[in-house]
């Protein structure tokens, strides 16, 4: 008995999803919950030669080696400061750890499917096929990403392509 | 609960069960064999027959049930064993290897090889003995009628003038195995395997009665398998000292049995002090200890113990070596926590290292002790990884005499330092590039017979193969009495093929060629005793190791291809340099000097390019600071230090601010999370918990060939550069 209300409440939850709330500059985005690992500080990051501008550097992240993705410079955003509110959040995607630094990470929400609006298909820097949607909050609009699509993107360079 | 669970124990037991099958049928004398390597064999075979009836692997149980009984023939004298039925046997080998690979990987195994294998020990044993060998393969496990139980093969090479309670013993052993009734005594075990393990014993006969806990589980079995049919099963989830098996008289007497069996190590105790028996404790949780308490309910216990018991000890001693199988993650894992371990040693040290020593003097101890003890950790968690060269030697006897059969040479292998250790995932990876060098040793190096008598050479040819440690590296050499390479057609066979090449050219530098890439399709090359196929991958796989393939030949009398290798890829000695703030790891076996230039010894070629000259040679000199584009480098030459390396037969001058120290380093992955990137092979964690990247000496190098060649790319690199750091 137990089970099968369970799996009736699981149904109607399907479509509603934790998401962590973080801001790029004014913006506000959000990725799926389950894909982050954790969150901490920008420090002691070691630059890596060559790579795109966006890609900081790797870190150590007890004892394993993690590259950092600003997304404020992969979005061009103005203003990039490095100080105490910036923090990495840390996602796991694709068997990859990976950091991305923002502004600052603002609260979980829980968003229904009827929350989520789908996502225009516009933006030259961060094409729609990266988005999950757009999530209405009153006056608040969040920018659901794909955070597992865009890091695997050929286009973060962040990982090796099978066709090369 | 799934058997399944159980099947890649099986197939990796089985894998080593038929490459010790391999070494003792190549280390037969035929004309004297070796009672105890023929045992060996047969029971390699009939284990593997025991766990594929389990796991329900009928093609491969019914070919090793057929191989067993002829090997069995063997070892009772009656089938005379000659080179053409070892290799039968061997091709058998290899046939019992495909049909596990199959299964493995889920499959049935080929049918035809099957029906063919089969043909072909049919009528081996027809031709030889002059009746079939188990014509209808049995689909249960049931033993082949004369296969002896396993006490008994060992008890007979012990005859310590104790023939007559021998005989006593095995008549008594006969009795039992006709009653059927076997008690199989479970000793801590745990629920779940004892759950499978009567279900197993459940399809070997009839459980009649079951009880006990999980220190001792107690099972009455009716059946028509042997004992050692049910050990063999049974080993493959359970150790053989978990294990007590033995055979009861009739029903009634079970009551019995019991009362007698738990008298049985006393006796055992009182026997132990038999030359065999290490020691008395140890002799109690062994499998012997079945032999006394087998020989307790037959009511012979005095004379028939000492003889069985004393063989069964022996079994244990030379069948069992004392190592655990543990997967590699574990061992990687315990890897990785030990080099956090030395960090986090080496954070505190520095931290220390402030501290004023005479009011801290039990700290400075502690931490000292700390250090000494972490590295000799280390150390020991390293040498996990390391296993025998003999590992990748045991392979070649085998090829060699395939190849020798197939050629018509004559030739004779030779293995030195077989105990040489090499990590484990290096020694994997050597194989292959190794088998390429043999073969081309075997096929193109060494002479015909005749050939070699001609030219005054035994005709006997060696191939000599040797491993030993040099500094951080293993050497491993391949070397023939061959011919050795033919300078001139080589020089032929390159100007043929457009490479740049002149009379003037090194030994060494000839020798070279014959590892450009599409230099060496064999039918061109073949005739130049000349190192075929594929030495550019050969020279490729090795360079990914980390290591350098070298050669050296004498005309007429041979050639040598040594092999350089790292010992491990966990960990690296290291020299940490400086260019502006930023901290690089070099490896220290690439660094052959650093030195300070004077501007007398820099000179321009072609205007942007540098040469430094060190003691008459001019070398490359390539500016860290360029290739990687670090900001607020030293520009100045002459303030700079420049590092003479080594890489891949290139030496170059590398410009650094700074030379910090020299260190061990662990080696981390950054393809883990991130990808390939160039100059720069690995990356390490400093003391201060910062990442520090190793450079990959050989790539420097490249990378600045190619700037050179095309500098508007290079330029390009740069102005990017430099937005990023506006950004």
């Amino acid at each position: 008995m137990s089970d099968m209300t369970q799996a009736a409440e699981a149904a109607i939850d399907t479509q509603s999803q934790e998401y962590l709330v973080f801001s790029l500059g004014s913006e506000e985005y959000a990725v799926d919950i389950l894909k982050v690992q954790e969150i901490r500080g920008y420090e002691n990051v070691t630059r890596i030669a060559n790579a795109p501008d966006f890609i900081k550097g790797v870190t150590n992240l007890r004892g394993v080696i993690v590259p950092i993705v600003d997304l404020r410079i992969k979005f061009h955003l103005d203003k990039i400061e490095y100080e105490g509110q910036t923090v990495v959040i840390v996602v796991n995607v694709a068997d990859r750890i990976v950091g991305i630094v923002v502004d600052g990470v603002s609260d979980v929400m829980t968003l229904t499917s009827d929350q989520i609006k789908p996502a225009p298909e516009f933006g030259e820097t961060l094409s729609a096929d990266y988005l999950s949607g757009l999530g209405s909050l009153e006056d608040r609009m969040l920018v659901i990403v794909d955070i597992e699509k865009l890091l695997t993107s050929e286009e973060m360079a962040l990982v090796e392509q099978q066709a090369q | 609960m799934d058997i399944t669970e159980f099947y890649e124990t099986f197939f990796e037991e089985a894998e080593e069960l038929l490459g010790d099958m391999e070494r003792h049928l190549l280390e037969l004398d035929l004309d004297e064999p070796d009672p105890e390597q023929l045992n060996a064999i047969f029971r390699a075979a009939h284990s593997i027959k025991g766990g594929a009836g389990t796991f329900g692997f009928s093609v491969l149980q019914e070919t090793t049930h057929m191989l067993e009984n002829l090997l069995d023939y063997a070892r009772q004298g009656e089938l005379t064993l000659r080179t053409d039925i070892v290799d039968l046997f061997l091709e058998t080998k290899d046939m019992l290897h495909d049909q596990l690979d199959a299964y493995r990987n889920g499959a049935e195994p080929d049918p035809e090889a099957y029906a063919r294998i089969c043909q072909t020990l049919k009528q081996l044993a027809l031709d030889e003995l002059g009746h079939g060998v188990g014509s209808e393969p049995e689909a249960d496990i049931a033993p082949p009628e004369r296969a002896p139980s396993e006490t008994e093969s060992p008890a007979a090479e012990n005859m310590i003038g104790e023939e007559a309670s021998e005989e006593q013993a095995q008549v008594a052993q006969d009795a039992d195995a006709d009653s059927g009734w076997l008690r199989v005594v479970l000793l801590n075990v745990s629920d779940k395997d004892r759950e499978l393990l009567v279900e197993e014993l459940g399809n070997l006969g009839t459980v009649k009665e079951q009880h006990g806990d999980a220190a001792r589980y107690e099972v009455v079995l009716e059946s028509a398998s042997s004992r050692d049919d049910i050990e063999a099963v049974m080993c493959f989830i359970v150790e053989p000292e978990q294990l007590d098996i033995a055979a009861i008289a009739a029903p009634t007497e079970t009551a019995q049995g019991e009362a007698e069996v738990a008298s049985a190590p006393a006796v055992s105790q009182d026997d132990a002090p038999a030359p065999e028996a290490p020691t008395p404790t140890e002799q109690a949780e062994t499998p012997a200890e079945k032999a006394p308490a087998q020989a307790a309910t037959d009511d012979k216990p005095a004379n028939a113990a000492p003889g069985n018991k004393g063989g069964g000890a022996k079994k244990k001693a030379g069948g069992e070596s004392a190592t655990i199988r543990v997967p590699v993650e574990k061992v990687d894992q315990i890897i990785n926590l030990v080099g956090e371990l030395i960090i986090t040693q080496s954070m505190l040290d520095q931290t220390a290292s402030e501290l004023d020593v005479a009011s801290h003097g039990p700290l400075v101890n502690g931490m000292n002790l700390l250090q000494r003890n972490a590295r000799d950790l280390q150390e020991s968690v390293m040498s996990i990884r390391m296993v025998p060269m003999d590992y990748v030697f045991s392979r070649f006897p085998r090829l060699v005499r395939d190849l020798t059969g197939k050629l018509g040479k004559d030739i004779e292998l030779v293995t030195e330092g077989k105990s040489t250790e090499l990590d484990k995932s290096l020694t994997e990876r050597i194989i292959d590039p190794l088998t390429h060098l043999v073969r081309n040793s075997l096929d193109h190096g060494i002479e015909m017979p005749d050939a070699r008598e001609a030219a005054g050479k035994p005709r006997t040819g060696t191939l000599t193969l040797s491993a030993q440690h040099q500094g951080g590296n293993i050497l491993i050499e391949v070397k023939d009495d061959g011919g050795g390479l033919n300078r001139d057609k080589i020089l032929a066979k390159a100007a043929h093929n457009g490479l740049a090449v002149s009379d003037s050219m090194s030994d060494d530098e000839v020798w070279q060629l014959i590892f450009a890439a599409g230099f060496s399709t064999a039918d061109q090359v073949s005739d130049v005793s000349g190192r075929g196929v594929g030495m550019d991958v050969v020279k490729r796989n090795i360079q990914a190791m980390g290591g350098h393939v070298e050669i050296q030949s004498w005309p007429g009398k041979g050639t040598t291809t040594r092999v350089v290798l790292p010992l491990t890829l966990a960990i690296l000695d290291g020299m940490s340099i400086k260019s502006g703030s930023e901290i690089f790891i070099l490896p220290l076996s690439a660094v052959l000097e650093s030195l300070q230039p004077s501007n007398d010894d820099i000179y321009s070629m072609a205007g942007n390019d540098k040469l430094l000259k060190v003691r008459d040679e001019y070398l490359p000199l390539i500016a860290l600071h360029d290739i990687l584009n670090i900001d607020g480098s030293e520009q100045d030459p002459t303030q700079s230090i420049a590092v003479i390396l080594q890489a891949e037969g290139r030496r170059y001058a590398l410009l650094v601010d700074d030379l910090v120290g020299q260190q061990q380093v662990v080696v981390k992955n950054l393809e883990t999370n991130y990808r390939k990137v160039p100059a720069i092979s690995a990356a390490t964690i400093l003391g201060d918990g910062s990442v520090a990247l190793i450079l990959d000496v050989a790539d420097v190098n490249r990378l600045h060939r190619q700037r050179a060649n095309a500098p508007r790319h290079a330029e390009l690199t740069a102005s990017r550069q430099e937005d990023v750091v506006h950004e």
